[in-house]
């Protein structure tokens, strides 16, 4: 079985000037999206509570809302997270307010009111739960704790459950931020500097400019869809450009054989030979990757769906910027054969 | 042709036994078992405890299946094996009663524990499950952070201190001492003095550096601490308050707490289990106190020793450790605030002593308390929940001031505890937690769940396609991805790195991006035959050309990881520790053996008209052929 079975060249350069402005177009979008929308950041980045809930029953996201705004004076959030049983609810951070009392409160103001598919029972569990959070910190004895452990434990997968919660104090959050920044500038850099040195500089200048197209376009789908910005999503985006980069070299390095052996070839049927000679390839080899990313997605539960979300879509424009917008732009840098094409002693030599 | 010198398939055979050894531990499970630890400061757990709880059991007639001191971890523990959750249940309840029998003052936790059912040979070997992180098995995570600008300013405050009665005593006259921000202003009246104070502060502390300023009419010195003194007051800040936390933690009877540094003044708090942070962190928080008291060696205090009368008026009754008591007077000689530092050290007879440094005021207590008390005893008590523990009983040799030395304490393990002990006793700075997680069991289950089902199901699909599109090099090519899944897998156990979600995302995706290598290795093979190589020359080229490729994009991919792993903390160090490994296994398989598997099934053959990599299409004829 094949699936490609291209007997002629494809002048994928005579569509490179369409594909790039509308490359343009969408890459400018997303810049303003990025500069007057900004990214929906997760706490990580910005320091605050998030407790993640999960219900009986299909939970009522507007009485969770009124619940909270009787307790919490910031700007919160609630949404349903994965299915509509569970909930996510984001709170800002309030200076002073020691970490944990916050999502404490909050789920204490919670319980007062039987939440969705409820047994009986909860209710003198709740109670207890109120009863307890209202001592101070210090004073709580192991007794207290673990009586309330037995009660929950006992009716286990009958009464809402606090499945997690986290707090980022505000100056972690600047940190991540900065670091997150630091890392995508320092894979750039040291992607750059290794395409440098492997390739011609019009070469790695042309994939290091269509694979920062491919991060501007995951980190602009994440603006526009308002999707959470959360570290391992930063992770993914990293990840994934040292992966299409590789697409963009495999290209490349055709391009490089074939300026060899097509003597007279002009640049652009170069380019186009060399392109139609790796789209099997890239096609397949995507497939593949694109198969467990989106099997991520699919079935990864939330917690992973952004993570899977930016992996999927950092191959997809991966491949495309590498077909598209990678060749052409060195076509526009003026590369030509002399800068490819070095004395023979510099061929690998091949084994019979 | 394509052979592989026997060399080659040893050192894959070698790999594949090395990850399947240590792989397989990630699949026994693990039994329900018992954890005995201590939680005082001065009693550890040790074989004679681990005999007293065999006895235990063998009493009531519980047969367990296996028990083992742990000494490797934070704190010593023994931990006994059982067969089943009940068994587990009557064990814990009745080891707890038999342990403590003071339930008022427990010296032992008996938890609730999970171990691996690793067999012992590859325990012997190293070969453990992986280690799960918080997001995997639910727990607390806090990362804290140390206010070290306060042990500075505590440090400056004695240094002051120090000054102002160093230059008493030599009667330097000066006009004051001041604080302004991290520098000590000394004023003089005249040059001469500021000289003669210049001369002796210099002798005297080595941990200032001195700088003249001011007017000739209004002469000063300013000091500041040395760089080197300054880091070194926040290392032991650090230092200590991470102890205090270790000792602390103990008592919340976790199965595999961690304590880290984390950067210059953070520390990583992670307890796996637990459930309550309200009370993890009360326990974290708690205030102790260390004080210095004479013994009570009046007729009234020794009667009092043994527990049938009340102590005397201004004394109190603790105990050493788990038995002997001693009563104390109640007056504080130093406390624990007073305390400059505690080093194990060797006296001048060669035999384990602890040398204390205390600060000025408490020198010239000490000095006073020594010359009126010679040939007494004198205790060491921590003061922590309202209950005191003695910690050291050493009798006065001869009249000291802030700088002495408590010997016969036996051997250097002993010194060093207590050293520890008396430096761990307080917070030696103020700690704030920054961030908090508390993931709960069930929602951890469900992310190991989903983590699994989402590899399984991508590494099937992928198997499947590639077996149909390559046949018997698409099968190859899956071979060759599972034994790099079993690699990776096999070194992250080896490396007991922390698996957390984004780190079984990074499997999957490694498994994505390995079969990269194989796909661009089969389709070099197929083009090489399309032209019309002949298959064995086909495999040759296929793998020598697709090489540099491959070598190249995983560069690439390379980098991006190891600046991941490099900026990155927590979930996502995990993800980057995972994808780094991943290809450097995926290298190795998709090249190595894959060429090797190939090899040994076609290398031999002599004439060979074919090879199955599916259906080859040829342009120039348009007709398509078996190759």
């Amino acid at each position: 079985m094949e699936f490609f079975r291209i007997s002629r060249t494809i002048p994928f350069m005579r569509y490179a000037l369409v594909f790039n402005v509308i490359s343009l177009i969408t890459f400018l979008t997303a810049v303003g999206f990025l500069a007057f929308r900004g990214l929906n950041l997760s706490i990580e980045f910005t320091g605050g509570t998030v407790m993640e809930l999960s219900y009986r029953a299909p939970a009522n996201l507007d009485a969770i809302r009124n619940a909270i705004a009787l307790t919490e004076k910031g700007d919160f959030q609630v949404q349903s997270f994965g299915s509509a049983q569970d909930v996510l609810i984001r709170l800002p951070s309030h200076p002073g307010l020691p970490s944990g009392q916050q999502a404490e409160a909050v789920f204490a103001g919670l319980t007062a009111a039987p939440g969705a598919g409820e047994a009986e029972a909860c209710a003198a569990l709740h109670a207890d739960y109120a009863r307890f959070t209202q001592v101070p910190v210090a004073d709580r004895t192991a007794e207290a704790a673990e009586a309330l452990h037995k009660q929950q434990d006992r009716l286990a997968g009958q009464c809402v459950e606090m499945r997690r919660v986290e707090y980022v104090g505000p100056q972690v959050g600047s940190e991540l931020a900065q670091d997150g920044a630091l890392a995508l500038l320092m894979v750039v850099l040291g992607i750059a500097a290794y395409l440098a040195v492997r390739f011609e500089k019009k070469f790695s200048a042309a994939a290091i400019i269509a694979n920062l197209h491919d991060v501007v376009l995951v980190i602009g789908m994440f603006a526009i869809f308002r999707w959470e910005f959360s570290l391992p999503v930063l992770a993914a985006v990293l990840a994934v450009l040292g992966y299409s980069v590789n697409e963009s070299v495999i290209i490349f390095d055709r391009v490089r054989e074939h300026f060899r052996t097509m003597r007279k070839a002009s640049v652009v049927e170069v380019i186009d030979s060399a392109i139609t000679a790796t789209i099997s390839r890239t096609i397949i080899t995507h497939g593949a990757t694109l198969t467990m990313t989106v099997t991520m997605l699919l079935f990864g539960g939330p917690a992973l769906h952004n993570f899977a979300l930016a992996l999927t879509l950092g191959i997809l424009f991966g491949v495309y910027s590498s077909v598209f917008v990678a060749a052409a732009i060195a076509k526009y840098l003026g590369v030509q054969r002399s800068d490819l094409v070095r004395p023979v002693k510099e061929e690998r030599p091949v084994s019979p | 042709m394509n052979r592989y010198p026997l060399w080659k398939y040893l050192l894959i055979v070698v790999a594949l036994v090395f990850g399947v050894t240590y792989t397989i531990p990630n699949f026994f499970g693990s039994s329900p078992a018992v954890q005995i630890a201590s939680i005082k400061a001065t009693v550890h757990a040790d074989t004679t405890l681990m005999s007293q709880v065999e006895a235990v059991l063998k009493g009531a007639g519980i047969t367990h299946q296996g028990i083992a001191l742990e000494t490797s971890g934070i704190n010593p523990a023994i931990r006994v094996r059982l067969a089943d959750t009940d068994t587990q249940a009557r064990a814990q309840k009745l080891l707890e009663t038999a342990l403590n029998p003071d339930r008022s003052d427990p010296a032992y936790v008996v938890a609730d524990n999970l171990l691996p059912r690793t067999p012992q040979w590859l325990q012997d070997l190293h070969a453990l499950p992986m280690y799960l992180g918080l997001d995997l098995r639910g727990g607390v995570h806090f990362l804290m952070q140390v206010d070290l600008d306060e042990a500075i300013n505590k440090r400056l405050q004695t240094v002051e201190n120090d000054l102002r009665n160093l230059l008493r005593d030599k009667d330097i006259h000066h006009a004051g001492i001041q604080r302004s921000g991290d520098q000590l202003e000394i004023r003089f009246h005249d040059l001469q003095s500021r000289t003669q104070a210049i001369g002796v502060i210099h002798d005297s502390n080595a941990d200032l550096m001195l700088k003249e300023g001011g007017t000739e009419a209004d002469p000063l010195i300013i000091a500041t601490l040395t760089p080197a003194a300054r880091t070194a007051v926040q290392d032991n800040a650090l230092k200590q308050n991470i102890t205090t936390l270790k000792n602390r933690i103990n008592e919340l009877a976790v199965s595999e707490p961690v304590v880290q540094q984390q950067g210059a003044d953070r520390v990583v708090v992670e307890l796996p289990g637990i459930q309550d942070t309200a009370r993890a962190k009360n326990i974290i928080g708690r205030t102790a106190t260390l004080e210095a008291r004479l013994v009570d060696v009046s007729a009234d205090g020794a009667a009092a020793t043994s527990g049938v009368v009340p102590p005397p008026f201004g004394s109190e009754r603790f105990t050493i450790g788990r038995g002997t008591p001693v009563v104390l007077k109640k007056e504080v000689i130093f406390s624990g605030s007073q305390l400059q530092g505690a080093q194990a050290t060797f006296d001048d007879k060669q035999q384990a002593a602890v040398a204390v440094e205390l600060n000025d005021a408490a020198g010239r207590t000490m000095q006073q308390v020594t010359r009126e008390n010679l040939k007494k005893p004198m205790a060491v008590v921590l003061l922590e929940r309202g209950r005191g523990e003695v910690l050291t009983v050493a009798t006065i040799q001869s009249e000291f001031g802030s700088r002495f030395q408590i010997t016969g304490l036996g051997n250097a393990q002993t010194a060093n505890d207590l050293a520890l002990l008396l430096r761990a006793g307080a917070l030696a700075a103020p700690m704030q937690i920054i961030e908090e997680r508390q993931i709960g069991p069930s929602l951890g289950a469900a992310n190991i769940d989903a983590g699994f089902r989402a590899t399984a199901f991508g590494f099937a699909a992928v198997s499947v396609f590639m077996i149909i599109y390559y046949m018997l090099f698409g099968a190859v090519s899956v071979l060759s991805l599972a034994i790099n899944l079993l690699l990776l897998v096999g070194m992250l156990s080896l490396l007991q790195a922390t698996l957390t979600l984004p780190g079984i995302a990074a499997i999957a995706f490694t498994l994505g991006m390995a079969i990269d290598a194989n796909v661009l290795i089969n389709e070099r093979i197929r083009e090489e035959l399309r032209k019309g190589t002949s298959p064995q020359q086909a495999i040759t080229q296929g793998y020598e050309r697709a090489f540099a490729t491959i070598l190249d994009s995983n560069v690439t991919t390379l980098i991006a990881g190891i600046f991941l792993f490099m900026l990155g903390s927590g979930p996502v160090r995990g993800f980057a520790v995972v994808h780094v490994l991943g290809i450097l296994t995926s290298i190795f398989s998709a090249v190595f053996v894959s060429r090797g598997v190939v090899n040994l099934i076609y290398g031999s053959r002599r004439r060979l008209q074919s090879v199955a990599i599916g259906q080859i299409w040829r342009p120039a004829t348009g007709g398509s052929t078996r190759a």
